[in-house]
């Protein structure tokens, strides 16, 4: 007799660049259940504030109550303070929000991006339960383990942790991140099955949001 | 289940008195939990899924000058390495550490609860908590969690009234206070250099040297840690991060590469 799971994975992936004035944020939007394929047009991008989007692979049904959840206390936040959540605020309320379902966790794999209090990109990368750190680029979702080691190769900065410390963003630019991006979910699609459709980036930079579509191997 | 929420309780109630709009936000809040027959079963199965960072060396040894903290910064969720650059050595408040070793996620919550519940007695006492009532406040949560699954394995070292202070504190419960602690996977080897390099009487630079070694020592032999390696100190006048290596240059740094006499030289052969 096999237990009822409360839980399902979805599939799917989600990259996050920061870069010196912008943060790129992209995800397959393909959602898998088993070997089917549920839809293939499944965003699963969401703009939390104006400085600040979540992208979360995993269970969607728990990814969805989580965006809720955020707005949610967002909106409370916008009404006592009268401005939006900073993105490192918002890293903070993620991390403790996950927590607070240690026992019962959301099973999403969340990577949050946008721009500080400065204007630089950032990337917060998160475990289901709320482990957090701030870093210059990330991946997560089924085909993070064939993404990752392609950014770290390209991208690898010298860690926050060094004393005397050095600078950790990313010297790329604009385009050549986005095209960066692009070429990770191409090879990420050829290995992995439940990546794949169509490709959606984001882009957060001063001048505001702007949101692009890329088809891939539908296959 | 009644579970010890007093960690999650803030002084003041989060929404002012009119609550009615925020009903599903209380203001302490409290854990929810699965309602199932098998609550040890599911916590099993929800860990497995979960799998969460392990594997790591911190060590932090009390001498002369004060207390010496030093850790590896390698997260690993299974066999995969999720980050090299986690912040192992917590900074509770200005003049005291926590390590972390076990789960990345619990390890980060109840330090930062316990810094917040650290702030809240100086406020409410106008003087600063004893390294010994902070690991107390945090082994008497964590006591209070025994048996659900989290896997905490952390040392709180500070400089207090009575001087340096350096106690181990886990998720079983336990609490010890001691000289020498070094808890992770890697904790072995560290403690082998520990141990046979320790002297009370050591300067800052030795010991952050013996500190240091240790901790690349471990990197050296373990594969769940590894990163950079970071030594603080803690002094009278609160902590200060002395070093933060990586690893692989350490190595090269304690064993360079010598030039040896080459025997036989490959020589290009063209064509072929």
């Amino acid at each position: 007799m096999s237990r009822f799971s409360p839980y399902d994975n979805n599939g799917g992936s989600c990259v996050a660049i920061a870069g010196a004035d912008y943060c790129v944020i992209a995800s397959d939007t393909r959602m898998s259940t088993g070997y089917n394929i549920l839809t293939r047009d499944h965003s699963k991008i969401y703009k939390l504030a104006d400085k600040c989007i979540l992208a979360s692979s995993g269970f969607q049904a728990d990814m969805k109550a989580l965006q809720k959840l955020l707005a949610a206390r967002h909106l409370i936040y916008q009404h006592q303070h009268n401005k939006q959540m900073s993105c490192p605020a918002m890293g903070q309320l993620l991390s403790n929000t996950l927590y607070y379902k240690r026992f019962f966790p959301y099973y999403t794999f969340n990577v949050l991006g946008g721009l500080d209090n400065e204007g630089k990109g950032c990337v917060y990368t998160y475990d289901a339960v709320g482990s957090y750190e701030r870093v210059g680029y990330s991946a997560q979702g089924s085909g993070s383990v064939l993404i990752m080691p392609f950014l770290d190769n390209q991208l690898k900065s010298p860690s926050p942790l060094l004393l005397p410390a050095q600078d950790a963003v990313t010297p790329l630019s604009q385009s050549e991140a986005i095209d960066l991006v692009k070429t990770c979910f191409a090879s990420a699609t050829e290995r992995d099955i439940h990546t794949g459709d169509n490709l959606e980036i984001v882009v957060l930079n001063a001048g505001g949001i702007h949101r692009e579509f890329m088809p891939l191997r539908r296959d | 289940m009644k579970l010890d929420t007093t960690g999650l309780e803030s002084a003041l109630p989060l929404f002012g008195t009119n609550c009615q709009m925020v009903d599903g936000f209380t203001a302490a809040p409290a854990f929810d939990l699965p309602t199932t027959l098998d609550f040890d079963g599911f916590q099993k199965e929800a860990i497995q899924m979960v799998k969460p960072a392990k594997g790591t060396t911190t060590l932090a040894f009390i001498f002369k000058e004060g207390v010496m903290v030093a850790a590896d910064s390698r997260a690993s969720m299974g066999g995969y390495i999720s980050s090299q650059s986690v912040k192992k050595i917590i900074e509770i408040n200005p003049y005291m550490l926590g390590t972390m070793a076990g789960g990345a996620a619990d390890c980060q919550f109840w330090h930062r609860n316990l810094g917040i519940k650290c702030r809240l007695h100086e406020l409410a006492n106008k003087r600063r908590i004893s390294v010994t009532g902070a690991s107390k406040l945090l082994a008497n949560i964590l006591y209070s969690y025994r048996g659900m699954g989290l896997s905490v394995g952390t040392m709180i070292a500070g400089w207090d009234e009575t001087g340096p202070g350096l106690y181990y504190v886990d998720s079983e419960g336990g609490r010890l206070k001691g000289p020498r602690f070094s808890v992770g996977s890697g904790s072995p080897y560290a403690y082998g250099v520990l141990d046979s390099g320790y002297r009370y009487d050591m300067s800052i630079e030795e010991a952050a040297e013996l500190a240091r070694r240790a901790i690349y020592h471990a990197t050296f032999r373990d594969g769940a840690s590894g990163g950079v390696a970071s030594v603080y100190h803690v002094g009278p006048n609160g902590w200060k991060k002395l070093s933060g290596d990586d690893v692989g240059e350490l190595h090269y740094k304690y064993y360079p590469v010598t030039p040896s006499t080459v025997e036989q030289e490959m020589v290009e052969v063209s064509g072929a």
